[in-house]
């Protein structure tokens, strides 16, 4: 029965995989048409060549179905004492035909029009002293789910799911439609907003285990500025040689601690200009500005404890500008490289001076990072970041911190790393400073679907 | 509380700005009429030239000496895909790395992918070492479509070139003839060209030769040689000292004295190998411009066969 089932398979996808090595032959045959000179012989001799390779794949053909036939006409007891058949050598190369050449790399059969999928798991382990934020000594800390695909031919779409330790949640999920007129790139969807640099690039693609201080004091933390919205990108006119490229993003105002929307018109908005030239074919230099603006949880807050609605208008400004420097030799791209980046972040947000009462202020809290990242050779890369931050809500706070990270790689699927990190931590609570000295370590995984190199 | 209005004022006549800016810049014109071809790689640019003449105007993403699985998807290229009115890949998820994100950013719809401007050679070139059965990354970085690296064969070349002049002639009608023409031209050249090469290169027919990378099956198909070993123990993987110790002993058994590297690989294992052996490492190009006087497809294999000779002529 099973073997009835495999021939009518067979069958089926015969066809089907002709098909595909006959396409280039018509395409030829056209454009003989088309051609006024001489075309008699070229249209007799792709005609020749189409038949040769037709012959051969009949001759190929009548084997199979000969020694498929032979296979059916074997002793059901055979089947039946050895059920389990020997599983196929791995990665045997198929034999080449030897009438004709087959045209075309193989087909894609097993995945036909299911999406790309990948699953990256991001393992982590801390340990040392850190009173003031701790985490969690061991812990898959996520399994990105990654779901890519062309959706028709206007558009693409790319979806990233997360499962953490606490639960689900959709990391990105959007469409871009890559067809628009006037260079326009639209990208409808959930998605992490262009405000600088670390704030775009998910957790494994990052060079260091954790975030920088900046990022979680005034960025919204881990999640950072992910939102759903509408995002806009175009390449704008620049001088000769540099890349000039403009975003403009609306979100709904939710986003993690940093925005948080109270009514529908709280939109939160960001902007994003980058300027990029290379400055030799190793070398290239990436500049970046950014705007975020969105109204902030202290409006939510009032809002529940005194009812008042209207009027009220927290809102957080956040001003951010980054600068990266690469350098990737191409001759040995895959042994040396070195890369430094500095963001800068300003955060200027509206609050009451007590939590549900006092006056009206504006927090100005200041952070940056600045860190640096070598490739020694193929398997190992070192790294350093400095790192200082204000607290947001309250900039007289300020953490500072250093990290050391060494990271290696088994192979392009899998890296292993360990990081020390130092912090010299504001305690909200006590208003004192404490010190934190940290060991983590990670492994990261990939599974599935080449995922794009990031850059 | 009037701040915040102000604030909210501030920001939708930045948004309202932004968009106007992006809205309002022209498109960037065409300098001339010629076709813009951009290829990912530089032997397609150089198959691209050959039939297109100065009816196209063609430049590669990548350099002829860098590893085509792991180019950088600098923005620059940007700069140079949006204004493409065919792209021409290598195919075979070798460029899966950096092309498709270019692609998308690009904003270009004549090139996305299965549009009539985006050209993927594969489709028409003799493909080896495609994988049946179970495929794992078990075996490193494998191409589960089959090898990409089957521009090493001069008859691919022709095949490549003849998918390339229907692609011009239906994008450009009116140059027909010309491109016709052109390829008439490069056919019998290569034709030509192979001939002398096969002569060249009969003397050593069978010879056993090991490699860093798969990169050679269709060029040792073409001209008969054998490639029984790789210095990269799975594709991808860097050499280990197990598999070293290996390559060694099988290299000493079988008599094995060439070792042919790809300009962007480190040689130190390479040597090594080498020494123990009393072997010759090969730096043979893979690709138009690995070397400066490597100007076109021709010059690539004028270049490796003469390399090999040298090799073959200086360990036997």
């Amino acid at each position: 029965m099973r073997k009835k089932i495999a021939l009518a398979a067979a069958l089926v996808t015969w066809p089907v995989s002709g098909f595909a090595q006959e396409k280039p032959a018509p395409a030829q045959a056209s454009s003989g048409q088309t051609q006024a000179a001489a075309p008699q012989e070229d249209r007799v001799k792709a005609l020749e060549e189409q038949l040769r390779a037709l012959a051969g794949q009949v001759a190929q053909l009548r084997n199979d179905l000969k020694a498929m036939r032979e296979a059916q006409a074997a002793p059901a007891a055979e089947a039946v004492a050895a059920p389990a058949a020997p599983a196929p050598a791995v990665m045997a190369v198929a034999p080449q035909a030897t009438v004709a050449p087959q045209l075309g790399g193989a087909q894609q059969n097993a995945k036909l029009l299911n999406p790309d999928i990948s699953m990256i798991g991001d393992f982590i382990g801390t340990m040392g002293r850190n009173t003031v934020q701790p985490s969690r000594a061991l812990e898959l800390h996520e399994s990105e789910v990654g779901l890519q695909a062309i959706i028709d031919p206007y558009a693409r779409a790319d979806v990233f799911i997360s499962f953490g330790e606490e639960g689900v949640n959709v990391e990105e999920g959007y469409v871009t439609f890559t067809s628009l007129p006037a260079e326009l790139r639209l990208r409808v969807g959930k998605m992490r907003a262009e405000f600088g640099k670390v704030n775009a690039i998910h957790n494994h693609a990052m060079a260091y285990i954790d975030r920088p201080l900046a990022t979680n004091n005034l960025v919204g933390g881990e999640d950072g500025i992910d939102d759903a919205g509408m995002s806009l990108t175009r390449i704008l006119p620049a001088p000769k040689n540099w890349f000039l490229e403009g975003t403009a993003q609306v979100f709904r105002g939710d986003s993690s601690d940093v925005f948080q929307s109270s009514r529908r018109q709280d939109v939160s908005v960001v902007g994003h200009l980058r300027a990029y030239k290379d400055l030799g074919e190793s070398t290239n230099l990436d500049l970046g500005i950014s705007y975020a603006r969105g109204h902030n949880d202290q409006e939510a807050a009032l809002l529940k404890t005194s009812g008042i609605v209207g009027h009220n208008q927290f809102v957080t400004n956040l001003y951010g500008a980054d600068a990266t420097l690469r350098w990737k030799p191409l001759r040995r791209a895959i042994y040396k490289s070195f890369l430094w980046r500095t963001e800068l972040f300003w955060s200027a947000r509206d609050q009451l001076t007590a939590p549900t009462g006092g006056f009206f202020e504006t927090q100005h809290a200041f952070g940056m990072y600045s860190s640096a990242e070598y490739r020694v050779n193929r398997r190992w890369t070192v790294g350093g970041r400095f790192d200082r931050s204000g607290h947001a809500a309250n900039a007289a706070l300020t953490d500072n911190g250093f990290s050391a990270i060494l990271t290696y790689w088994p192979s392009e699927f899998s890296q292993i790393r360990g990081q020390y990190r130092f912090g010299r931590l504001a305690n909200p609570a006590s208003a004192g400073l404490s010190d934190a000295n940290e060991l983590l370590f990670q492994f990261l995984f990939v599974m599935g679907a080449h995922g794009a190199h990031p850059f | 509380m009037r701040h915040g209005k102000t604030h909210m004022r501030f920001g939708a006549v930045a948004v309202a700005f932004a968009l106007l800016v992006m809205l309002g810049t022209p498109l960037p014109g065409r300098a001339d009429s010629k076709l813009q071809v951009m290829t990912a790689t530089t032997d397609l640019a150089s198959l691209a030239e050959e039939v297109g003449g100065d009816k196209v105007s063609v430049e590669s993403v990548a350099r002829g000496y860098q590893d085509p699985h792991f180019v950088e998807a600098k923005p620059s290229f940007l700069l140079k895909l949006r204004k493409a009115d065919l792209l021409i890949v290598v195919g075979l998820q070798l460029e899966i790395g950096w092309l498709p994100p270019l692609i998308t950013q690009s904003g270009n719809p004549r090139i996305q992918i299965a549009a009539p401007g985006y050209f993927d050679a594969s489709q028409y070139a003799q493909i080896l070492e495609i994988p049946t059965g179970q495929v794992t990354r078990a075996e490193g970085d494998v191409h589960p479509l089959g090898n990409p690296h089957y521009w090493l064969d001069p008859e691919n070349g022709l095949r490549i070139a003849k998918a390339i002049q229907n692609k011009l002639s239906e994008m450009r009608p009116a140059d027909v003839a010309y491109f016709a023409q052109r390829y008439a031209s490069f056919e019998q050249r290569l034709k030509e060209a192979d001939q002398k090469w096969l002569a060249e290169m009969k003397p050593y027919a069978g010879r056993k030769i090991v490699t860093y990378h798969r990169s050679w099956p269709n060029f040792a198909k073409h001209f008969n040689l054998d490639v029984v070993g790789y210095v990269e123990p799975r594709p991808g993987i860097p050499p280990s000292p197990q598999h070293t110790l290996q390559l060694i002993g099988q290299m000493k058994r079988e008599g094995v004295k060439i070792i042919a590297v790809e300009p962007y690989f480190d040689l130190k294992t390479p040597n090594a190998v080498a020494r123990e052996t009393g072997g010759l490492v090969v730096v043979l190009m893979p690709s138009v411009g690995g070397e400066k006087e490597i100007t076109d497809y021709f010059k690539l294999f004028d270049y490796d066969i003469a390399k090999l000779k040298q090799a073959f002529d200086a360990t036997r």
